[in-house]
Formats: structure tokens, C-alpha cells, sequence
């Protein structure tokens, strides 16, 4: 008993830092890094691909414009998420997201499965001015990101940082990346992103 | 969830939790003990003032007893040792579905009922209108307007004018297998501004809109030309492949002379790969009950 005393535990500063990392860890140590060896966590859904580059600067485009601020992108496993978004989401639609986007406030509506419920010139014209169509909504305009050409000086330095955390890019992927944003509008890309999320898995209606 | 790649991370959660759990207890009999006596902590400031190590109040080491207990009980009965299941057999998504079944036994005879009647009766019954209404308010009126007058480029459900048809079967199809329309860019084919702007002309001479006349009868051999494939020499329109009737009035991208004049030069989804206006498919995303109430409640938009 002698090192848990006061004595020691008050004297002997390491000792009690040790003591303390250890205490508050344990927590962390049951549930972090078992995830790392769960199948469902670390498999990618059936037909999930990463995203292409213009997908990707449009992520870059949702989290530059704050977009996390209001809009998950999470459906719980409940009736009531199910009947309104669809179906709920599983670890493995996640994969390829680094940082993914859950988020955990709501403002707006989630945005897990938009992918394909609107078209495209909905969102565009929803994003210039969101009130336009919904009344009530109090969502801030973004026209800018239809004036704003995609920034493609960046895009391959982003998707080769990715491949390192283990996203599978080829390098063809990487280097046809700028072209693929070449006369695209930031609008452009953040619909493509839009366009994609959520779809891989469908219903069970 | 059970499905580690190896039995050990399932043992190694067990034993972590069990072992806090015993730890726990431990610490709460080795530091409850009531010494009071000063000797235990060694504080002394001012000569004589001292620390001493009493005991923590009663309630808060019964209650802690009492948490302790009930973590063993939820233990056994819950999912938390590593790959045990508990014997409740408790799972997230056990009980998702049991809600989402509990929710279909609740409107599964209403559903029953309401496919078996023909779409004609089904706009009337007031029950099945009210559910449509609900199911379009969260699902349909993003885009077609919380009246059903959409805005431009997204259809007025209430104008009378269906570009792909205005039958129960067609509205269902448009619904549940989604639309997307094609006209080609014809800019250059018309032969530029005049071409375009005499074709908007012969076009707004169509349903008695003002137009300028001088180039009407360009307009009109360019229209037999070019336009007339698709929206028929009539100018009726062609419902199989979405070509809207043009002697109608309704102008679903807009009825102005610039903005006839944009969808003319231009087109609409004239790159196929991006389907930029495009009645989205609700199968799989809404049932088909739901599917068949909404056709009702489309169609009885203007048939009621």
C-alpha cells in the first residue's frame, strides 16, 4: 500500500502523473482500439467508392463554408430518422471520409442520404438563395459559389494525403485530378458532393 | 457488434471492463475506511493544523454500491462484454426493427385498403389525402412548392400541363421511376440569335403571346425544320419522351421571351451525363404505398 499512500502519491510528482494517465485512460483503452479490428468499422460498403476529385474539393467546399455548423450527416437507428431521411447509416459509408461529417447539431435537415433526391439545378439555385424555395428556411445564401472557379492548383497534393490514411487512390486518379476541375464552379463541386452522399446504400423499403 | 477480426479484442474488452469494475470496488473499501487520524496524510501546516482521512458520506458510498450492482445486472442482460450478446439479446438494430414492423402492422390495413381502390376514388378519400399531403409536404414540395405551383424549371402540378403524361400511370411512373428530359442545344443549328429568336417568336404566336411578327414565317419553317420531331408539327408535344406541349401556355422554365430564347439556344440536360433538371426516382426511397397515394394525390390536383 505503500505507493498508493498520500505520501507517496503527493511527493512523487511522476508517480502520480503515471498513476493518472493510467486511471483516465482505461476508459479510452476498452473502446478505441478495439474499432480499429471490427469489420463493419474499418470495410467499406458494398459499391463505395472514394470520392472523385470534384467530390472532393466540393467536401472541401462544405466543411470551408461551415456547412457541419448546421447539417449532420448521421441518421440514428430510429423510426422516426428512417421515415424522414431513410436508412440509417452504417460505419462502413464512412471509410473514406477523413475527417467524416457527422457533426451534432441540426438547423437544417441531415444530409446523409440527399444524394440523388434533388437535381442538380435545384441545389444550384436552393444554394444561391435557399428561401426561394422554402419559404421558412433559414439557411444564408451562397451565390458566390457559383461565381467561384474550382481551385484545382491544390487538389492532387489533397488526394495524395488521403491515400496515405489509406484512401485508394491510383496515381492516375491523381494525376487526372485538375483536369477533372477545370472549368468547374466551386457550385459544381459542392453539388457533385451532394450528389454522391448517402447513395450506396438504399432503403430497405 | 461482434465481428473482430480476432476472439482476443473480445476477451480484452471483457477483462478491462470486469477488472474496472472489481477496481472500482476495491478502491471504495481500501480508501473508506474511517482512520481519522492524522498520521494519514502527513499534512501539518502552522504547527498544528492537520489533514485528516475521514470516511465519504454514507449516501454517496451507497449509492456508488448501488450503481456497481446494477452495472453487473446490465452486464448480464446487455451486450457489453466483448462478443456476448447479453440474455436479452438486445441489439440497436433489433430494435429499429421492432419499431419500424410495429409501424408497418399499424398502417399496413390502411395501405391494403387503399391499393385496392382505383386512384379516381382514392383522390377522395379524405384519410388517404390527408397522408399524401403529409408524404408530399415532406417529400415533394422541396421542389414542386408547398402549393404544388412549382417554380421555374420545376413543374406546377397544378397548371394542367404534364409533359410526360397526366394519366394515374403516368404520374405513378414519374414518381417512382423519376424523369429526366432532353432538348438539345440548338444555338448553332438555328443559325444563331435571329434563328432562335424567330422560332421563340413562332412559339409565343402559338398560345396568343405578343411576339414580333416580322419573323414569324422564318420562325415557323425553322420550327418544321428542327422542333417539330420532338414537339410535333402541331406543337402539341410528345408525352413518351417529355417534350412539353407548346400551344398551352404553361412554360415550365419560364415564359419570358429571353428565357424561351435560353432554353431554345442552350437546351435543357444537354449533357446527358448531368441530368441538371431531373424529377428524381422515389422508388426504394418511399414505398409503394406511398408511391400510389402520392399518384392520387398529384392527379387529383386538377381531376378532383
Amino acid at each position: 500500500m505503500k505507493f498508493f499512500s498520500h505520501e507517496t502519491l503527493e511527493s512523487k510528482l511522476p508517480w502520480l502523473i503515471i498513476a493518472i494517465v493510467f486511471i483516465i485512460s482505461i476508459g479510452g483503452l476498452v473502446q478505441l482500439p478495439p474499432m480499429f479490428f471490427q469489420t463493419s468499422m474499418t470495410e467499406p460498403v458494398a459499391g463505395l467508392k472514394p470520392y472523385t476529385a470534384l467530390q472532393l474539393e466540393g467536401r472541401d467546399i462544405y466543411i470551408r463554408e461551415g456547412c457541419h455548423g448546421c447539417h449532420s450527416q448521421m441518421i440514428r437507428p430510429f423510426r422516426s430518422e428512417a421515415e424522414r431521411y431513410g436508412h440509417y447509416s452504417v460505419a462502413g459509408e464512412f471509410v473514406y471520409d477523413h475527417p467524416f461529417q457527422f457533426s451534432s447539431h441540426r438547423r437544417g435537415p441531415d444530409l446523409a442520404r440527399i444524394g440523388g433526391k434533388f437535381s442538380d439545378e435545384w441545389h444550384r439555385g436552393h444554394m444561391i438563395k435557399p428561401s426561394a424555395f422554402v419559404l421558412e428556411s433559414n439557411m444564408p445564401n451562397y451565390p458566390w459559389l457559383d461565381k467561384t472557379p474550382a481551385n484545382g492548383k491544390l487538389i492532387a497534393r489533397k488526394m495524395k494525403a488521403l491515400r496515405i490514411v489509406g484512401v485508394p487512390y491510383t496515381d492516375s486518379d491523381i494525376a487526372m485530378a485538375p483536369g477533372e476541375l477545370a472549368g468547374k464552379t466551386e457550385m459544381d463541386a459542392l453539388i457533385a458532393y451532394m450528389q454522391v452522399l448517402g447513395i450506396h446504400v438504399k432503403s430497405m423499403r | 457488434m461482434s465481428d473482430f477480426t480476432s476472439n482476443f479484442w473480445s476477451y480484452y474488452i471483457a477483462i478491462m471492463t470486469v477488472v474496472g469494475l472489481v477496481f472500482c470496488a476495491w478502491l471504495l473499501v481500501a480508501v473508506g475506511r474511517d482512520k481519522g487520524k492524522a498520521s494519514e496524510t502527513t499534512h501539518v501546516w502552522d504547527g498544528d493544523l492537520t489533514e485528516l482521512n475521514h470516511q465519504l458520506p454514507n449516501w454517496w458510498r451507497w449509492l456508488f454500491w448501488v450503481l456497481l450492482i446494477f452495472s453487473v445486472g446490465y452486464l448480464i442482460y446487455y451486450p457489453g462484454l466483448g462478443s456476448f450478446k447479453g440474455l436479452g439479446n438486445w441489439t440497436q438494430t433489433g430494435q429499429f426493427d421492432k419499431e419500424m414492423a410495429a409501424l408497418d402492422n399499424q398502417t399496413r390495413p390502411m395501405y391494403d385498403r387503399f391499393m385496392a381502390m382505383n386512384v379516381e376514388d382514392l383522390a377522395k378519400d379524405q384519410q388517404a389525402m390527408g397522408m399524401a399531403e403529409r408524404i408530399f409536404q415532406n417529400n415533394c414540395a422541396r421542389c414542386h412548392g408547398s402549393d404544388a405551383r412549382g417554380f421555374i424549371g420545376f413543374p406546377n402540378l397544378r397548371s394542367g400541363a404534364w409533359s410526360w403524361g397526366g394519366e394515374p400511370a403516368d404520374i405513378e411512373q414519374s414518381v417512382s421511376g423519376g424523369r429526366t428530359g432532353f432538348m438539345p442545344p440548338l444555338g448553332e443549328t438555328l443559325g444563331g440569335e435571329l434563328g432562335v429568336n424567330a422560332v421563340v417568336a413562332y412559339m409565343r404566336s402559338l398560345s396568343g403571346l405578343d411576339h414580333d411578327a416580322s419573323l414569324l414565317l422564318r420562325g415557323e419553317i425553322l420550327y418544321e425544320d428542327n422542333c417539330a420531331m420532338c414537339h410535333g408539327t402541331d406543337a402539341k408535344g410528345m408525352k413518351d419522351i417529355g417534350a412539353s406541349d407548346l400551344t398551352d401556355g404553361v412554360w415550365v422554365h419560364g415564359g419570358s421571351e429571353r428565357a424561351m430564347a435560353k432554353v431554345v439556344e442552350f437546351g435543357i440536360n444537354s449533357d446527358l451525363a448531368d441530368g441538371d433538371f431531373a424529377m428524381p426516382a422515389y422508388q426504394g426511397v418511399l414505398s409503394r404505398g406511398q408511391i400510389y397515394l402520392l399518384t392520387a394525390y398529384v392527379w387529383g390536383l386538377t381531376n378532383r
